[in-house]
């Protein structure tokens, strides 16, 4: 799924400060399950921004909705006859929710309530992790089921570099190596023989690199 | 191991036998061009080449490219490093032809400290293509004489093609494998990362050996002289992939007060006597950082002077 973070409260008060009355949308897909973005966390920033307001003498009327998914015009089509009632609207979703809000209703003001990370999951209650660039062209058959461009620090698939120690990566030893984890798990399989191969200089042009990406599936287009 | 590849200073050195001394010099932070050619001229007949580092530990300096062609005015030969940090797969081809383009003949391939370390930590890193690929590619330019697209170049650069490994990284087990694999993509000589756990080392250059390596390309084995009780530590503690054992610092501290880097520069030296009998050494690359006066000095005491003329 894709992680986000909520921005700092400061930040969103400063996004709202000269502002009487908002709406705050959440969404029920990715940012519900990783906590940042669900109708909870909606209720939360409703509240604090509420609360910091009528402190500084400035009250700030906040409604709140969530959106099944930010990401799907069928479902942002559904403020529709409410979202010219606002001064502006916060989104909670990832940063695909208030483009696709945007650019639906290009004559109201979206800001976003989130800075989005990275796809991942959650390795424990309240720690998520990043899995997947999204380079747009998966080798983590090559790695044992690891992803070295998401994963090394450097994006190395060729490693470990001369950084490893004791399973932890150069640049601190909060992040592990991959590329550790990568040989352990070969040599306990005895594939250690696969990563002699010289893996060949990758192709980004799947990758953000190659530009804005779009997925066309024929059949599904009416 | 038949015929010259680059024509280099250090190639023909360890081609005709001889045991290897190279050295290295950091680039200025600025355009102070004196104090480089000063540094740089410490190491002027003390040494094969010079290796010039390439934006070392993520800190902006001049560009290595640059620095090497202001040694090879100096009559040094120079050891151009280049990192994968800073550079993305066009702008690598397109030096490697200035360099050489230039009289440039050895080049060190290395992937470069991430940038966090450095004092740009903000920067988004490039890391295009890895250490391992970059030699791959300076060998598809020289042998095939094409770009990595299989294009034709119209005259291919003849580099000495040089690589890093490190012995004490981990998972220890794989690093003479991953050895294997530069050397299979194409290094000619390997330097290795600063030595101080000298038993670790043995046993890496052992199995080293036993596969062979030693036969199919030169390996300088990495030695920095410890200044200080200080730099010892911080080496221990803080630079990546750095093996320093608690018996070299006891032995620093032992030598009492005012002596220390006199006893460092006495490790190093029981470290390249070692090293000239070692089964598999080439020669020795001597990373003396900002202590570039001290090499004259190191290099009679280990026996290396005069360098052979080739």
């Amino acid at each position: 799924m894709i992680v986000a973070d909520r921005k700092p409260l400061k930040e969103l008060l400063e996004m709202v400060k000269d502002f009487n009355k908002i709406l705050i949308i959440g969404c029920k897909g990715c940012v519900t399950v990783c906590n940042a973005g669900g109708s909870k966390e909606v209720g939360v920033l409703a509240s604090a921004l509420k609360i910091a307001r009528k402190k500084e003498g400035h009250p700030l009327k906040v409604d709140e909705k969530t959106l099944e998914r930010q990401c799907d015009p069928e479902y942002v089509d559904q403020i529709k006859d409410t979202v010219d009632g606002y001064d502006a609207i916060i989104s909670m979703a990832c940063g695909v929710g208030p483009q696709f809000l945007s650019e639906r209703y290009p004559d109201s003001r979206f800001f976003p309530a989130l800075n989005t990370t990275f796809f991942g999951g959650a390795v424990q209650h309240g720690i998520w992790e990043e899995r997947c660039a999204g380079c747009g062209t998966c080798v983590i058959h090559y790695f044992e089921g690891v992803c070295p461009i998401a994963r090394c620090s450097k994006s190395l698939q060729n490693g470990p570099c001369g950084g490893s120690n004791e399973g932890k990566c150069e640049i601190s030893k909060e992040v592990d190596c991959i590329w550790d984890i990568i040989v352990r798990k070969k040599m306990e399989h005895d594939r250690l023989d696969e990563l002699l191969e010289f893996r060949p200089p990758k192709s980004w042009t799947t990758a953000r690199d190659g530009g804005p990406r779009q997925s066309i599936r024929e059949e599904l287009v009416i | 191991m038949s015929e010259l590849k680059s024509g280099s200073n250090l190639e023909k050195v360890l081609k005709a036998g001889h045991f290897a001394f190279t050295g290295e010099c950091g680039p200025p932070q600025g355009v102070n061009v004196e104090h480089l050619k000063e540094k740089a001229g410490y190491l002027k007949g003390c040494v094969d080449a010079v290796n010039i580092t390439d934006n070392q530990t993520a800190v902006v300096r001049m560009s290595s490219w640059a620095a090497s062609l202001i040694l090879l005015q100096e009559g040094i030969e120079p050891n151009f490093q280049m990192v994968c940090r800073d550079r993305n797969r066009l702008a690598i081809q397109s030096d490697i032809l200035g360099i050489y383009a230039h009289g440039i003949r050895n080049m060190l391939c290395l992937s470069g400290d991430h940038q966090k370390f450095g004092n740009h930590p903000d920067a988004k890193n490039v890391f295009d293509i890895d250490s391992m690929q970059l030699i791959h590619t300076v060998k598809t330019m020289r042998d095939n004489g094409t770009f990595l697209n299989g294009q034709d170049l119209d005259m291919p650069p003849r580099l000495f093609i040089g690589a890093a490994s490190n012995p004490f990284a981990e998972p220890f087990e794989f690093r003479v494998h991953r050895l294997a694999k530069k050397i299979m993509a194409g290094a000619d000589f390997i330097q290795t990362q600063c030595i101080y756990n000298m038993e670790r080392f043995r046993e890496f250059m052992k199995k080293a050996v036993d596969m062979g390596l030693d036969e199919k390309c030169y390996i300088l084995a990495g030695v920095t002289p410890m200044k200080s009780i200080g730099m010892a530590r911080y080496m221990a503690k803080s630079v990546p992939g750095m093996d320093v054992p608690d018996s070299l610092i006891k032995r620093l501290q032992g030598a009492g007060k005012g002596k220390v880097a006199e006893e460092g520069i006495k490790f190093a030296l029981e470290q390249i006597e070692e090293f000239k009998e070692m089964k598999g050494i080439a020669g020795v690359h001597l990373m003396a950082i900002e202590w570039e006066h001290k090499v004259p000095e190191i290099a009679e005491k280990a026996g290396v002077l005069p360098r052979p003329s080739v």
